[in-house]
């Protein structure tokens, strides 16, 4: 894990500055927590009620006191505040020509439009370069969090959000959803993969070209892990929020409501894109549609990679 | 200036200490009807009072069940839908079922009237009415986990809440709009009763700090619940017709519903621990036989963090705000810990050069003062914005504000409990008892909640059902923890229930307190006191003296005050 005892390692630009408002507010707590505590413990070993103890007269207020510790605390927690704002403020103000990257958080994974149209489902990033994500949601509220670059943002439908970093050397950090979103909140998780500048073209360029480059059901199994559909339906046969994929090809499935279908190329394409049209018996509602997501010849792919996956559904 | 006989008559507890006899109210009249239609204020504290110790009971139930899943990653004991209906029920149980009706209904319906010199609040039956109320909403709420157990958290965010299939959210809406009402009527009466009902001799500045305390936040219950009212009847309107005010699908706006909630539920922290605050500053100084010090600074602080809990709402949006609104809600927050600070400073001086006495009230006091400087000073971190972008829905958060709502609100509740104790039920519990009681749920809660901290500054969310192998650790100390606390609440509720069985009788003042209840026999008479008093300086206690053979305080009779 590394980092130090409180926080993890420091993966962006900002992680140093946010730790130094930590270590701040953190220090300063301890003084008075130490304080405090010690005069709790301090009067009541001194004064407690014992035999042959007799309590002295004390004053019942003493104003200047008083105000003396009411005008102390507000320094210091103004000088809090100021140091707060001032890191804050570097964090959520992007620099002008930042490289560009969309990101849809959906139940239960996360997507990441690169500007050649790309679509992954891990985020890579070059290092030493300021990369903007704007967010948006298909469905609830979403939260991107990544500890080590110490980046959160609400991600909600019907709108943008955005938050900048720059990572600081090459390697991969944990993403995680941050606001509650349902039953697999808490493996809505994903990579951010930081590449060395010099290399960071290429991987996008050979990634972009995975139609091209490998055999369609292989290309189907690489959309099935990226693209969300791994997070709802095994390949192993275990039921999860949705039906198990394997032996589903040319299979019947039985639907809510009564009846079956046969599972072929048309129905696949319709559960994709028009997913509430027919739902398998004994499962939710609940897949998002990819319409507008998924190219034609990925879908395909994707048909290609199930009939690959034998067994009993 | 006042001598007892003049003004406390026959019935006052120098003429006559100890036990009542006869008439007092646990005794005034029999059957479950004398009860549950009481127009007695201290009849319906009692029944407040075993209505959210029920709650209690019931949402620490969920707090175990959900500690017990986290002890290993993936699934220990339930599936990840049934986890999140845990945790949703454990938080909405515990707020709007316990925390909230806790100290102002149960204690403070019990303790205000006497503490004025009062028969009554002013208006017996919107109070009975307002019990009512806390029935009914529970009964629905409690109903939801039947019909469909909601999966939403305590907060209700939209668009989840009205959009997934759990058939429950209406029945818990419409119960937390009913509770809202009984707090509202609640809020209102003590008020008026604040007002109208005090004493000769008692001006605004004598009154105890625990009725500034809960004046204070009966001022925000009537204000702040209406806005909670209406967000969860526009949520339910959404739910059932489409309407779209909170779902982009609809036209509406999901940051919206969380504005509405927290410009509510941000002042109803302060409806949670500002009573407490009363509470303790009863307690530290009655237990340190010393006059409260700097009391105009406690009081006002009370009144001032009402007024700045309705303007710092905006924290809880940090992650989903504008950077000029981050900056005036991260100011106005860091403003609200100032008049906290100055009560634990006056706390402290209190205790210095008094003489303390370390029963199980005050253990609970002084355990009060350290948890909640933990949970307040931890309160820095996410007002800073930089700190909390990262801490944003971690462990943290959830770690903070235990400490301010468990160590602040619970302990303050069993330290006014365990003080108001012989008053309520004319029974004495065993001290050792309650010191065993104190010590474990003070251990526990610690073992549970501390280790949260680290938990969330390393990046642990929150409402997580399944976690990273290398984490189970922390998870499982803190679970641990939750099964000592467990174990410390049943040793307290032991404590007190074997008292009701076997303690001695309660002698009028057993702490030596100089506020009006203390005036009145333990259990006090139907009509609260013979006379009305008049009241001096609540803080005063230099006339009471200790009486071995009662157990209890006195006040030499002729003898000057």
């Amino acid at each position: 894990m590394g980092g130090t005892f409180w926080l993890p390692r420091r993966g962006s630009t900002f992680a140093a500055d946010v730790d130094f408002a930590w270590d701040l507010v953190f220090w300063i707590s301890v003084f008075f927590f130490v304080l405090i505590t010690s005069l709790l413990v301090w009067f009541v070993l001194r004064y407690r009620e014992r035999p042959g103890y007799v309590a002295q007269p004390a004053s019942s207020h003493n104003t200047p006191l008083e105000i003396f510790w009411s005008v102390v605390p507000t320094l210091i927690v103004a000088g809090l505040f100021w140091t707060g704002y001032k890191t804050y403020l570097d964090m959520a103000t992007p620099p002008a020509g930042a490289y560009e990257i969309q990101v849809t958080g959906q139940k239960w994974n996360w997507l990441f439009t690169y500007p050649n149209g790309y679509v992954d489902g891990q985020l890579h990033v070059p290092e030493d370069t300021p990369v903007r994500l704007v967010m948006t949601s298909q469905d609830v509220m979403h939260a991107f969090f990544v500890p080590t670059f110490r980046v959160k943002r609400d991600v909600l439908p019907g709108r943008y959000t955005d938050l900048w970093f720059e990572a600081i050397e090459p390697g991969t950090h944990e993403v995680l959803c941050a606001e509650y979103c349902g039953t697999s909140h808490s493996t809505m998780l994903t990579k951010v993969v930081v590449h060395e500048r010099a290399d960071y073209e290429r991987w996008l360029a050979e990634a972009s070209d995975f139609l091209r480059l490998l055999p369609p059901a292989e290309a189907g199994q690489l959309l099935y892990a990226q693209r969300g559909c791994k997070q709802c339906h095994s390949v192993d046969g275990k039921a999860g929020i949705g039906p198990t994929l394997q032996g589903l090809f040319g299979h019947d499935q039985p639907l809510t409501g009564g009846g079956s279908v046969r599972v072929d190329e048309n129905y696949i394409r319709e559960s994709v894109l028009v997913p509430r049209a027919k739902i398998a018996a004994g499962y939710e509602a609940v897949m998002p549609s990819y319409q507008g997501r998924l190219r034609d010849e990925e879908i395909a792919a994707i048909v290609e990679y199930l009939k690959t996956l034998k067994g009993s559904p | 200036m006042r001598t007892s006989e003049t003004q406390l008559g026959a019935a006052g507890p120098a003429a006559a200490p100890g036990p009542s006899r006869g008439d007092d109210y646990l005794r005034h009249g029999t059957g479950i009807r004398s009860w549950l239609f009481t127009l007695d204020h201290k009849r319906i504290g009692i029944l407040y009072l075993v209505s959210i110790l029920s709650a209690f009971f019931l949402a620490g139930m969920f707090a175990v069940l959900v500690r017990t899943e986290l002890l290993t990653p993936g699934k220990t004991i339930v599936d990840a839908d049934t986890y999140n209906q845990f945790f949703t029920l454990h938080g909405a149980v515990m707020i709007f079922l316990f925390i909230i009706p806790g100290i102002p209904a149960a204690l403070g319906n019990f303790v205000l009237p006497l503490m004025l010199g009062a028969k009554d609040v002013a208006f017996p039956r919107l109070n009975l009415m307002s019990w009512w109320l806390w029935v009914t909403g529970a009964v629905l709420s409690v109903a939801s986990i039947v019909i469909g157990a909601v999966d939403t958290g305590w907060t209700f965010y939209t668009p989840y809440s009205t959009t997934t299939g759990q058939k429950g959210v209406v029945p818990i809406v419409l119960g937390v709009f009913i509770l809202g009402f009984s707090s509202i009527f609640t809020g209102l009466n003590f008020i008026v009763t604040v007002h109208k009902l005090r004493p000769k001799g008692m001006t605004w500045f004598r009154m105890p700090l625990f009725l500034w305390a809960i004046y204070s936040t009966a001022v925000l219950q009537v204000l702040a619940t209406p806005v909670l009212g209406i967000t969860v009847a526009l949520l339910a309107a959404e739910r059932l017709m489409g309407l779209g005010i909170f779902d982009p699908a609809l036209g509406g706006d999901p940051v919206l519903f969380q504005h509405f909630f927290w410009f509510y539920s941000h002042p109803a922290v302060y409806i949670m621990i500002l009573p407490a605050m009363g509470v303790i500053s009863e307690v530290i100084a009655v237990f340190s036989r010393k006059h409260i010090f700097g009391y105009r600074f406690i009081a006002m602080s009370s009144v001032a963090i009402a007024i700045l809990s309705f303007l710092v709402w905006g924290h809880h949006m940090f992650t989903s705000m504008s950077p000029l609104a981050n900056m005036l809600f991260s100011a106005l927050t860091f403003s609200v810990s100032i008049p906290s600070a100055i009560k634990v400073f006056n706390w402290l001086a209190t205790m210095y050069k008094g003489t303390i006495q370390l029963r199980t009230p005050m253990l609970y006091a002084l355990a009060f003062i350290f948890l909640f400087t933990i949970g307040g000073l931890t309160g820095l971190f996410l007002g800073m914005l930089a700190v909390d972008v990262h801490l944003h829905d971690t462990y943290f958060v959830v770690a903070h504000f235990h400490y301010v709502m468990f160590g602040g609100t619970v302990m303050a509740f069993l330290a006014g409990l365990h003080y108001w104790w012989p008053k309520m039920t004319g029974r004495t519990f065993s001290e050792i008892g309650g010191q065993w009681g104190f010590w474990l749920v003070f251990c526990g809660f610690n073992l549970t909640f501390f280790i949260q901290f680290l938990m969330g500054s390393r990046g642990m969310p929150r409402r997580y059902y399944d976690y990273l192998p290398e984490q189970a650790i922390y998870h499982q100390i803190s679970s641990v923890g939750s099964y000592l606390t467990a174990v410390g609440f049943f040793v307290v509720a032991g404590c007190l229930w074997r008292s009701l069985r076997q303690g001695a009788p309660a002698p009028a003042n057993p702490w030596g307190g100089n506020s009006l209840e203390w005036w009145t026999p333990s259990p006090p008479p139907h009509d609260n006191f013979a006379e009305t008093p008049v009241a001096d300086d609540p803080y005063d206690y230099a006339n009471w003296t200790y009486d071995p053979a009662l157990g209890g305080y006195v006040r030499p009779p002729g003898r000057p005050a």
